[in-house]
């Protein structure tokens, strides 16, 4: 934790100190620490000389700056419409049933966060999902098996993308 | 009503034109500004993010703006329910949106551009940035000014709306302004701003390449050019499709549908739902029915309400909270038809509902709940059975 304050420094020399930095120095955070913690938006704050509750009260705003713990991989589970009608519940069903957690929440060990998310951008491929920026289409619940196989099995998995 | 067009596919978009070294660009830069204005409205080009500005129209006014600092974004927020058109664009032939942006930055002014790209396609970045190390790599080659830069979404839906995107660019919470003063007056750091959809760049760029007079004989009168639609849900074809505009949607069913169409949703959660005794008198372009693109199918094992009750949900979520018509309107909505569905309110609280969402149409503030109702009523009118049984 107390190295948070050089790193939200180094971010701030990266992208700048204008208020339109905040947002890709939150983004960054957020991908590294899978976590904007109260720290971090104060430190953040310090440097771009804003107030803490200006910084909360913009991150708060987007679904994906998380100010509560996620697991390192965050799971997102498209649930808009036709979603729904693809089978979106039976792959949420199988995800709840690998992880033993259930939507909203994250497994004991902090890999995996189960979240579902409006429209991602793939309703021609349903069911859909992301596992943090990557996304995962035509879903069944046999991939799903092997998708979170493969994330078990060595933190990384590049084999299953499903973009063509 | 303008007869029909019949179902035209066209292949200009993801056609083999895309250059690496920019020409059309090279080719732009060399012509007088007003000039090209003059050609991008002579071609009728029109918005293709949903709501149909003539993009002529607006480059003439930012061009007409006085001062040097002026900027242009490339709306790549692609959050729209049903939507995934853009996504193919930008893997596909970013060059041409690119160059787009850059024949507007000529034209305007401006030497900042950004793209505004949804967190949803962070996947698409490294590409991006790569084709975008490109482009300036050519731009210094041509001794052309222009620097673009990728701005990332959060996960937002309301940071598609243009002035909501602009505060998100600057940092802040993505709640839209109040307009007028409109971004081309005062937009990104409150200097005139172009903001336009990803696909409107391209055909921007498409109409310095082919000229007004190609681009011209693709649509009607009232719609030209060709747009690509998001095709989705009950249908044997999904996917992106270039069509002409200004087709009937009874010939889209027939190349489209599954033989059992019982409805399809134009434009998105926020566009209308046309049931099937509508699907020939209705054309798809701005002199019928406007579409950002998105077209969802719904075959007749489907149910309506629960169609409903998913777009509800959505702007329920996606709403900023910022206006109380849309805020509490939202909410209303989805409580309401789930009490109806439960027996716990009459049939007759429907109409009640109705006027809620007419209501929501005159006082929000954004389009977002402007747009609410017209889901809403087209669908709760045409399956009245299905939102009381
Ligand atoms: C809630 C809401 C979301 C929107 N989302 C998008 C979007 O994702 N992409 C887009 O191009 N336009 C979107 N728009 C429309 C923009 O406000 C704006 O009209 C458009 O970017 C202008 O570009 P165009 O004239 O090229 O269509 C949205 C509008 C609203 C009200
Ligand atoms: S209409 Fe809805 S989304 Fe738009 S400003 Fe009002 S509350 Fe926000
Ligand atoms: S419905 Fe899932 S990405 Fe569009």
């Amino acid at each position: 934790m107390n190295q948070i304050q050089p790193y939200v420094r180094s971010l701030a020399d990266k992208y700048g100190r204008e208020r339109e930095c905040l947002l890709p120095i939150l983004q960054e955070i957020v991908a590294t620490e899978h976590v904007l913690s109260q720290d971090a938006m104060v430190e953040v704050a310090k440097e771009l000389n804003l107030s803490a509750a200006e910084v909360y009260g913009t991150a708060s705003f987007y679904s994906f700056l998380n100010t509560k713990p996620h697991g390192k991989y965050v799971i997102r589970v498209c649930k808009s419409i036709v979603a729904e009608m693809k089978g979106k519940k039976e792959i949420v069903d199988k995800l709840c049933d690998i992880l033993k957690i259930r939507v909203g929440e994250t497994t004991p060990d902090g890999r995996f966060t189960l979240l579902e998310t409006n429209d991602i951008g793939w309703s021609d491929q349903e069911p859909s999902m992301l596992i943090n920026e990557k996304p995962y289409t035509y879903l069944t619940p046999e991939k799903i098996v092997q998708i979170i196989a493969g994330y078990q099995a060595n933190g990384k998995s590049n084999n299953h993308q499903q973009i063509n | 009503m303008a007869p029909s067009n019949g179902l035209k596919r066209v292949d200009v978009i993801f056609g083999a034109y895309a250059s690496t070294k920019y020409l059309i660009l090279q080719k732009s830069i060399r012509r007088e500004k007003q000039e090209i204005i003059q050609d991008i409205i002579d071609s009728g080009l029109r918005g293709r993010g949903g709501a149909g500005f003539p993009t002529g129209l607006k480059w003439k006014f930012a061009a007409a703006q006085p001062g040097n600092e002026k900027y242009v974004i490339c709306n790549a927020d692609e959050g729209e329910p049903g939507t995934f058109k853009d996504r193919e664009i930008l893997m596909k032939v970013p060059q041409k949106m690119i160059s787009g942006m850059a024949i507007c930055a000529y034209v305007i002014g401006a030497t900042k551009a950004y793209i505004y790209l949804r967190g949803e396609y962070q996947f698409m970045v490294p590409d991006l940035q790569m084709e975008l190390d490109n482009f300036h790599e050519q731009a210094r080659e041509m001794n052309f000014d222009l620097t673009i830069e990728l701005r990332m979404g959060s996960g937002a839906y309301v940071c598609g709306e243009e002035t909501a995107l602009i505060e998100s660019m600057e940092g802040k919470r993505g709640e839209p302004r109040n307009k007028p003063p409109f971004p081309v007056v005062e937009g990104f750091h409150g200097k005139p701003t172009v903001v336009n959809n990803v696909e409107t760049f391209v055909n921007a760029n498409m109409i310095c390449r082919i000229g007004v007079e190609e681009f011209i004989k693709l649509g009607t009168q009232d719609s030209r050019g060709s747009k690509l639609f998001s095709i989705s849900g009950d249908t044997p074809k999904a996917g992106v499709h270039e069509l002409e505009l200004g087709m009937k949607l009874s010939d889209f069913v027939a190349e489209f549908g599954d033989d059992d169409t019982k409805a399809v949703q134009v434009g998105g959660a926020a566009g209308f739902c046309v049931p099937r005794k509508k699907f020939d008198s209705t054309i798809i372009g701005f002199e019928g029915m406007p579409t950002g693109g998105s077209m969802m199918l719904f075959n007749s094992s489907r149910s309506m309400y629960h169609v409903l009750h998913n777009y509800l949900e959505f702007f329920e979520e996606e709403s900023c909270g910022q206006c109380t018509p849309c805020r509490v309107g939202c909410q209303q909505l989805l409580l309401g038809i789930e009490a109806i569905k439960r027996q716990e309110r009459p049939a007759s609280y429907l109409n009640q509902l109705l006027k809620l969402s007419e209501t929501m149409k005159i006082a929000s503030k954004c389009g977002l709940g402007q747009s609410v109702a017209n889901s809403f009523s087209s669908i709760v009118e045409n399956y009245v059975e299905e939102m009381i049984y």
